[in-house]
């Protein structure tokens, strides 16, 4: 036995030297770069979660001593597991509800209240997967019907109505949705229900409110889901959309695909949230713009964290960080890597100034 | 079978081949003409053509040979199907694993992190690292504790509380995992406030489920160890923990080896409790006394479950995890039973 | 050793130390599992509390972990009925069918099928699998519909509770084969070779002596499997289309979850009272796997004390 255990040591050991560095790892010896040192930890949304990624990629480069988690969780835990104490910063897809403003956090200083800027603005797809159909245009109360349960197959006349040219299939839809709580739900519904109205009747929620169609965990469960399947439908980021087809959404009078200009042109167009602080950029998204160059089915995910960290050590990093993510070279980078309209103009200055008060 | 009396024959070989065949032949045909559309698929045919093959073999066997062996035939018939059936996904999986796996299990998969990796490229260096720190620190725990309990179980365990403690390591083996990760959760979160995430949380989830499997092999092995032997040890004055240590354990070391190292193997792979209480993390983690450690099969978990833009590519690599995690396993199992032949011979010490 | 002979004062004292360690290590395994209990239930009990609101138990824990309660069982169930007759056929193939060469090269590689680990499974299961039953079960709901348990609307991507019922049926498979196996081998030769020499087929010698001999080992494989399933966790997080929904339907996309990944898929976004409610179901898992449990040991004991009669 004891042999055992030293042999077991011994061959972890090894591993261990042989790996002492990851060929990825540990900083370049000859630029020393950043004296920023420690461990960020965040959660929240999915959506941006390949945003992250690539950021997290940046800044470790540019900062070697700092390791910056984040783990795509979903909005709603994001937020929760922040105001838990659980991660330094979250990220949301749904600006913080006012009776989220008035809890406190443990990783804060108290009463300095919240900062929440909008860090990655993207479209959301209905993406599909339909055999033959490379084109497919849905008004509002169609996706309703659609993902409420009324509308269950591709040959349905509401479906042909709005795609007279296309040949439909006499197939079951299979409607996809998250199963998990989520921004991107939230954004959707809430679209759903602004503009259709008098068929989703749902409550718009982070939780996706009917018992019907199928559910799936999380961006990438949604588009393995539609992928794998036959006949599915379903909602998701539009950067991870890949190869599957992405339905044309009706504007005003027009059929609007996604595109990230458009989904900037959203954001531009509407208004701030009332009665919030100044370090608050929370938007209040219009959804029933008729103005055909914009994609209104569009999420605007957020970084939350703390004005001032109790502990400033951790302050300095989320500094750095979020510094980092609006700016103007962390925006192009999230663009070029997950396909997200950059954050830009007044906006951009304004998020920018917030950061970088971060304590 | 032989012919009895004269009367009953039996199928021979040739009859049963040229059924086979004939089989075989009718379910391509079938296929041919249902399909149409020209594709084959041997597999299918196959099995239709097994079907089509028993349906003609068994009526010829009650006409010829009797009921008796009608039914005979239909039974091997169906327990080598149930076989064939069975093999179906099992093959699939380690094919699907090894052929997919391959793709990205290279130099470095084994040699990198994902720390700072946005789509292609990367590896599992940090989750390999992981696996072994928190595998050996549940083994740390889980082998004096599981081996000391089998000593006492087989070499003083008379009455109640041997009893007690046979039980208890019974209701242990019915642990789900998910429980044993609730408890070392809730245990640490005690201690670490409310959003403790580390690799010896992990650990001690493990131990939880790898001490039952430990007690119960060694306590299995210690039994077989002949009781002459101690008697002989005891007779020469040698005190009962002497003979302990140095006859009955040694005898049945080959034995104690095979079941710690399979006890390994099954913890190895275990998901669930450590995507509980390890968390997950891209960057390499040396210290499992503090922050997230990743692990290889939430690497696997987690490389599927959260795939970026590019997403073929973290596909990939949960694919090569899997590879991995397999081989690590297969590696376990083979070394126990090389050590359990080369120490069969147990008298000789 | 040392070459003098020890007194005798020291080597009561060695045994009492040796004895007292290994006795403390039997306390260490009592009190892990009291502390198991204790500490499961100390986080469970603010979940239990009526007046307090929960965000994801908004009726009541009761209404929350019923359904996952019956997802449980029905998929454990499912997979049972798919197992067992598989294994009783596997351990037959291996210990009364194969060539002993082969037997113990297949018994071998059952082994180590029984190790491979379960997100394994999941990922062949979500991968592999579920796309390629699909078009099978829409099959069957066409032909087959009429059935309740087979009505439609079929789920497009073949995530549904069958498949979970099926892919657990692959990873308790071996493992039961196993038991299987091993219940057949210890089928007395006697018994067998006399039937043989009674002129019975193979099939009826198995009928006859072996089958009977094997009843209750095989009952208690069959528990054993249906603990492993009903515990099983990753392997259904990933392959299932989850829905608080209490429903036989075996090929829609609105299934009953279970609480095992119910737990995994929620914890990591858990906080506050979630959690609590979340180790509150864990509770509930873990007793309904040591019933089962010691419902199979019950068996076992009983066969032990019928074997001591013969």
């Amino acid at each position: 036995m004891f042999n055992l255990v030293k042999a077991a040591s011994a061959v972890a050991l090894v591993a261990l030297t042989l790996s002492g560095c990851a060929a990825n790892e540990g900083g370049n010896a000859e630029t020393p770069a950043g004296s920023l040192t420690g461990t960020l930890n965040g959660a929240g949304a999915s959506s941006a979660g390949t945003a992250q990624e690539s950021w997290i990629a940046e800044f470790q480069t540019a900062n070697a001593g700092v390791t910056v988690n984040y783990d795509p969780s979903g909005s709603g835990a994001g937020r929760e597991s922040f105001f838990a104490g659980a991660v330094e910063f979250a990220g949301t897809d749904s600006a913080l509800s006012d009776e989220e403003l008035a809890m406190s956090s443990p990783v804060c200083v108290a009463d300095a209240g919240y900062f929440e800027v909008p860090i990655y603005v993207s479209p959301i797809a209905v993406i599909y997967n339909l055999d033959g159909v490379d084109s497919l245009n849905l008004a509002p109360a169609t996706i309703a019907g659609i993902f409420k349960g009324d509308i269950t197959n591709w040959n349905d006349s509401a479906i042909a109505a709005d795609n007279p040219d296309v040949a439909l299939p006499d197939l079951a839809i299979t409607a996809v949705h998250r199963s998990d709580d989520s921004g991107t739900t939230k954004n959707f519904t809430d679209y759903l229900s602004k503009n259709a109205g008098d068929i989703w009747d749902g409550e718009v929620g982070d939780a996706f409110p009917y018992a019907t169609g199928e559910g799936a965990s999380g961006t990438s469960g949604v588009v393995d889901a539609v992928t794998n399947g036959t006949g599915t439908i379903g909602y998701a980021d539009a950067s991870k959309a890949g190869d599957l087809g992405t339905a044309n959404i009706k504007v005003g009078d027009t059929w609007v695909g996604h595109t990230p200009e458009g989904a900037a042109a959203v954001v531009a167009l509407s208004p701030r949230v009332e009665g919030r602080s100044a370090t608050d950029m929370a938007v209040s998204i219009d959804r029933t713009l008729s103005d055909p160059t914009a994609y209104p089915l569009v999420l605007v995910s957020y970084l939350i964290g703390c004005n001032d960290y109790a502990d400033d050590a951790v302050g300095a990093l989320v500094n750095a960080y979020a510094t980092y993510l609006t700016s103007v070279e962390g925006q192009a980078t999230a663009a070029a890597n997950a396909g997200s309209a950059p954050v830009s103009g007044a906006v951009q200055e304004e998020a920018a100034a917030i950061t970088a008060a971060i304590k | 079978m032989t012919t009895i009396h004269g009367r009953a024959t039996s199928l021979t070989k040739g009859i049963v081949l040229t059924l086979f065949i004939s089989g075989m032949t009718i379910s391509f045909f079938i296929s041919a003409v249902t399909r149409g559309d020209g594709e084959i698929v041997p597999l299918g045919i196959f099995a239709l053509g097994m079907v089509v093959f028993g349906l003609l073999v068994v009526p010829a066997s009650w006409l010829v040979e009797g009921r008796r062996k009608a039914i005979n035939r239909t039974m091997t018939g169906l327990v080598f199907s149930a076989f064939g059936f069975a093999l179906i996904p099992l093959v699939s999986l380690v094919w699907t694993v090894v052929t997919l796996g391959l793709a990205r299990f290279d130099g470095q998969f084994f040699g990198s992190s994902m720390r700072n990796i946005v789509g292609a490229g990367g590896g599992a260096l940090h989750a390999v690292i992981g696996t072994l720190e928190i595998t050996l620190i549940a083994a740390v725990i889980s082998i004096p504790i599981g081996l000391l309990t089998s000593v006492y179980l087989v070499e003083y365990g008379r009455g109640r509380f041997s009893n007690w403690v046979t039980t208890m390591v019974d209701v242990m083996t019915g642990i789900p995992s998910i429980v044993a990760g609730l408890f070392a959760f809730a245990m640490f979160s005690l201690f670490f406030g409310p959003g403790v995430r580390m690799g010896v949380a992990g650990a001690v989830a493990l131990s939880v489920l790898m001490i039952p499997v430990v007690v119960r092999s060694s306590e299995e092995m210690l039994r077989l160890v002949p009781n002459e032997l101690r008697e002989a040890s005891l007779a020469l004055g040698v005190p009962k923990w002497l003979t302990i240590v140095r006859v009955v354990i040694p005898t049945a070391i080959g034995g104690l080896v095979t079941g710690i190292m399979i006890a390994i193997a099954r913890v190895i792979g275990e998901t669930a409790p450590l995507l509980i209480v390890a968390g997950f993390t891209q960057s390499m983690n040396y210290n499992p006394f503090s922050e997230r450690m990743m692990t290889l099969p939430v690497f696997v978990y987690n490389s599927y479950s959260s795939q970026g833009t590019d997403a073929q590519a973290y596909i990939d690599r949960a694919w090569a995890g899997a590879l991995t995690l397999i081989v690590i396993v297969m590696a376990l199992n083979l070394g126990a039973r090389i050590v359990s032949r080369v120490f069969r011979p147990a008298g000789n010490h | 050793m040392t070459s003098a002979p020890p007194t005798m004062p020291r080597l009561r004292r060695g045994d009492r130390i040796f004895r007292g360690v290994s006795v403390a290590a039997g306390v260490v395994i009592l009190s892990v599992l009291v502390l198991v209990a204790v500490f499961l239930v100390f986080k469970a009990l603010p979940a239990l509390d009526p007046s307090v609101h929960i965000e994801s138990t908004p009726n009541g824990f009761l209404a929350f972990v019923g359904p996952l309660v019956f997802g449980t069982l029905f998929s454990a169930t499912l997979a049972l009925v798919f197992a067992t007759p598989l294994s009783i056929g596997i351990g037959l193939f291996i210990s009364h069918y194969a060539p002993r060469r082969i037997a113990s090269a297949l018994g071998y590689v059952i082994d180590l099928l029984a190790a491979i680990p379960s997100v394994v499974y999941g990922l062949w299961g979500i991968q592999v699998f579920a796309p390629f039953i699909q078009p099978v079960y829409q099959w069957m709901s066409d032909n087959w519909g009429f059935l309740p348990i087979f009505e439609g609307p079929v789920s497009g991507t073949g995530r549904t509770i069958l498949t979970v019922g099926v892919v657990l049926a692959i990873m308790i498979l071996p493992i039961m084969s196993a038991l299987a196996r091993e219940v057949f081998l210890q089928t007395p030769r006697l018994h067998e070779e006399a039937a043989l020499a009674l002129g019975a087929t193979r099939w009826e010698m198995i009928h006859m002596a072996v089958l009977p001999f094997a009843r209750s080992g095989l009952l208690s494989a069959a528990m054993l499997g249906l603990g492993r399933a009903l515990g099983e966790t990753m392997a259904v997080a990933m392959v299932l289309s989850p829905a608080a929904a209490v429903s036989f339907k075996l090929l829609t996309s609105e299934n009953p979850s279970t609480i095992a990944s119910t737990i995994a898929l929620d914890f990591p976004e858990a906080s506050g009272l979630d959690v609590n409610a979340l180790i509150a179901a864990g509770l509930v898992l873990f007793a309904i796997t040591m019933v089962v449990n010691s419902f199979a040991r019950a068996i076992v004991t009983r066969q032990r004390v019928k074997m001591g009669e013969n």
